[in-house]
């Protein structure tokens, strides 16, 4: 039996529903811009002596707390958070909490490059872009034009710089010289040389690898290196996905294969119980520049003197060589701060200070602490063999062809091609589905997709 | 539940008193009310709100709704959560009611009351932490049952939590930490039933498995369709469990399995309250027309004048 109260409260939400429909409806587009962010925005009241508070992943806290020691004057306060590692979307949570309490914003982060997408913008009509115009009286222009080459193309919307570059994490060729020189194998330099010596240690050394598939980022060690036209963009709001491109064809093919003679894993080098398993038979990894100090010696425990870098690998043919990029922080400065000053001086000193860098964790972007990174023997003694003019050359090689978009591309690698991989599926089958959800994602905020 | 049942029996001279009693009543219900008020149902009306403007605060119609529909991980976090929620409604009717009906009649007294006590333990972890022991639980390099999981033919943990496992996945852990709680409940409500109607049935010939079927559970159906309404309210708003696994397994898990996660991520990532509010009443509206259905269907809240 049904309650007559049912089939009222049926009657009124129908009633609503067909108002809904009759009456004049605006449009539920979320996007607040019409794609240009203002050049210029509107400073809070500024006091230089108002206290700063810098938020910084546990990596980097170390040289914020070198600072305030150095700085005993600038009242600051240090916050520790995940500084959005692994597709983290903490920050970007916060400062939409921000925007709407209109108050709270921290006044320096360090961030991960796809945080500039949307600090660089307005998160509401009402707000204002969370990330102050660096270039805009408050970096001077000679400080800028030192970063690598194309370190700042992250940073860079509608002509402006919305933040400063902490390190980059240009993709090498990494290797155990100790059992490539007992083996008798050269050195490859480019794919098809190191498929070649995938298949050879694969039947000669069965067991040992010489690469992983499996983590959240692979995807921009190999097809950004590849140069593959995943997210491309070829406009500020336009993305060129095209996985039928024969440079992201001739990359699953080349996996595949290795995947198949069992010398690549599906697995990833950051996965559970992968050093416990496999870490002392890793061979060859293409990786980012910090894999020396945080993969080999951190998680594998691999003694110092065999693990050393070579050049980047490009295909047989090309003439110039392309890398690609796995991370690498940035800093941004808040456009709420009330003393931008002293905010300016923090980001400042933490990306372009041979105070800092000499000992930066990571490799600096700024070309003249990346030369003083390098001229400190504690970041090379590990290795063995000198990697400065193999992370040099490195770094003024990432294809500028991998977009930073307003999605990470991590959800897609991890959530659709590596469950497929998993389940025996290969890399050429996943492709077209790895693009679809690209694809999507990318309409979803806000791009125009095209596949040419 | 055994208190509630057992009310009528008191004198009735005391509860009229207490009604009698002017501000008292409205006094212990207000701090109740209040925060419901403040944390439950203006919330809702923001959220109705929201769902019907636009960032602007101009009234959009369906429009939210109709854009939701089309975000392409609609669909699929309703599939995701409609097949969990089949697995689990069925694994906690069924297996509550029949391992409380063998609780309550097939078992000496002392085993009983131990077992009640082990099968609760899990419900009183908190649930996070539930969930981190089925991290462990699962993958197979620390998991105490490698065994099982190697027999199955899972080798690494990505394996475990290939996509079409999930709906199981959560469906068992939401079964082990939950249903605890309800076996206690009821048994309580089969503790109800008075010895002499079970004995007038044992007298008419009825063995265990006809008392159950005829006496037992037609006399508890009401508490089975008051869990059935809780348990899927609680399943379809799914949020904690996929979000942890999606971190602790590095992504492979989607950020947006449940339709819950959909509306936290377009909350907290693309800023777009208007849109999540728009999911949220698509759940409220499901959870209320089963609610509804269910309460109809079963005379829930008939009061039985005897």
């Amino acid at each position: 039996m049904k309650s007559p109260r049912f089939f009222r409260t049926a009657a009124a939400l129908a009633t609503v529903g067909a108002l809904a429909v009759v009456g004049g409806c605006a449009s539920a587009d979320p996007t607040t811009t019409s794609g240009s962010a203002p050049s210029s925005f509107t400073a809070a009241p500024q006091d230089d002596s108002a206290p700063i508070t810098v938020w910084t992943d546990s990596t980097r806290l170390p040289s914020v707390q070198a600072y305030q020691h150095a700085h005993p004057n600038v009242k600051m306060n240090i916050v520790t958070f995940d500084g959005s590692a692994d597709g983290s979307t903490y920050l970007q949570t916060k400062v939409q909490l921000f925007d709407r309490t209109n108050s709270g914003w921290p006044d320096v982060v360090f961030a991960s490059p796809t945080d500039v997408t949307w600090a660089a913008e307005p998160t509401s009509p009402t707000a204002q872009a969370f990330a102050a115009p660096v270039d805009e009286g408050m970096v001077p222009k000679s400080t800028l034009d030192n970063f690598a080459q194309g370190s700042l193309t992250p940073c860079q919307f509608n002509g402006h710089t919305y933040c400063l570059r902490n390190d980059i994490a240009q993709v090498v060729l990494w290797y155990n010289k100790t059992l490539l020189d007992q083996w008798g194998y050269q050195v490859p330099t480019t794919w098809e040389q190191y498929q070649q010596l995938g298949e050879q240690i694969a039947r000669d050394h069965p067991g040992y690898l010489v690469g992983a598939i499996g983590d959240t980022n692979s995807q921009e060690s190999y097809f950004w290196s590849a140069q593959c036209p995943a997210q491309q963009l070829t406009g500020p709001n336009t993305l060129r996905v095209d996985m039928a491109d024969s440079h992201c064809t001739k990359m699953a093919g080349l996996l595949d294969t290795l995947v198949k003679a069992g010398s690549v894993t599906t697995q990833g080098f950051f996965g559970q119980s992968f050093a416990k398993t496999y870490g002392s038979k890793v061979a060859m990894a293409v990786g980012p520049s910090w894999y020396g100090q945080y993969l080999f010696n951190s998680a594998f425990k691999t003694p110092a003197g065999q693990i050393t870098a070579a050049a980047p690998l490009k295909w047989q043919g090309d003439t110039r060589t392309v890398t690609g990029n796995v991370g690498g922080g940035v800093w941004m400065i808040s456009s709420h701060s009330k003393n931008l000053k002293a905010s300016t001086a923090v980001a400042e000193w933490l990306t372009t200070s041979n105070d800092n860098l000499t000992n930066a964790p990571t490799y600096p972007a700024y070309s003249p602490g990346a030369a003083a990174w390098l001229a400190n023997p504690a970041n090379k003694d590990y290795f063995a063999t000198d990697v400065t003019s193999v992370f040099q050359q490195a770094a003024n090689e990432v294809w500028s062809g991998w977009g930073n978009t307003k999605f990470s591309d991590a959800t897609s690698w991890s959530s659709v091609v590596l469950p497929a991989l998993t389940s025996g599926k290969t890399l050429a089958q996943t492709l077209p589905a790895w693009g679809n959800e690209i694809a999507n994602e990318a309409k979803s905020v806000g791009y125009t997709v095209t596949t040419k | 539940m055994t208190t509630l049942v057992a009310a009528p029996d008191r004198p009735r001279g005391r509860r009229r008193r207490s009604g009698e009693g002017g501000f008292s009543g409205p006094l212990f219900v207000s701090g109740y009310v209040i925060l419901l008020l403040a944390f439950g149902v203006l919330p809702t009306l923001y959220a109705v709100y929201l769902a019907f403007t636009n960032v602007r605060g101009q009234f959009t119609g369906i429009n939210q709704f109709t854009r939701v529909f089309q975000d392409f991980r609609f669909g699929p976090a309703f599939v995701n959560i409609v097949a969990y929620l089949v697995i689990w409604l069925v694994l906690i009717v069924v297996l509550t009611v029949a391992v409380a009906v063998v609780l309550r009649g097939r078992m000496p007294a002392r085993l009983s009351t131990t077992l009640r006590f082990l099968y609760y333990i899990p419900g009183a972890l908190a649930g996070v932490a539930s969930i981190l022991v089925w991290l462990f639980m699962l993958d197979p390099s620390v998991s105490p049952v490698n065994w099982l999981l190697k027999a199955l033919g899972f080798g690494t943990f990505a394996q475990v939590l290939a996509p079409g496992h999930l709906s199981l996945i959560f469906a068992l852990i939401a079964f082990w930490t939950g249903a605890g709680g309800w076996i206690v409940v009821m048994y309580g409500a089969l503790d109800n039933i008075s010895t002499e109607v079970l004995e007038a049935a044992r007298i008419d010939g009825a063995g265990p498995w006809r008392t159950a079927i005829h006496i037992q559970i037609p006399m508890i159906r009401k508490w089975i369709v008051y869990m059935a309404i809780l348990a899927f309210a609680a399943g379809t708003q799914l949020f904690v469990e996929p979000q942890l696994l999606q971190t602790a397994s590095l992504g492979r898990v989607s950020p947006t399995w449940s339709p819950n996660q959909l509306a936290y991520v377009y909350a907290f990532q693309r800023g777009d309250f208007n849109g999540a509010a728009a999911i949220s009443l698509v759940l409220l509206v499901l959870g209320l027309i089963v609610a509804g259905l269910l309460v109809t269907r079963s005379g829930l809240f008939k009061v039985d004048e005897q």
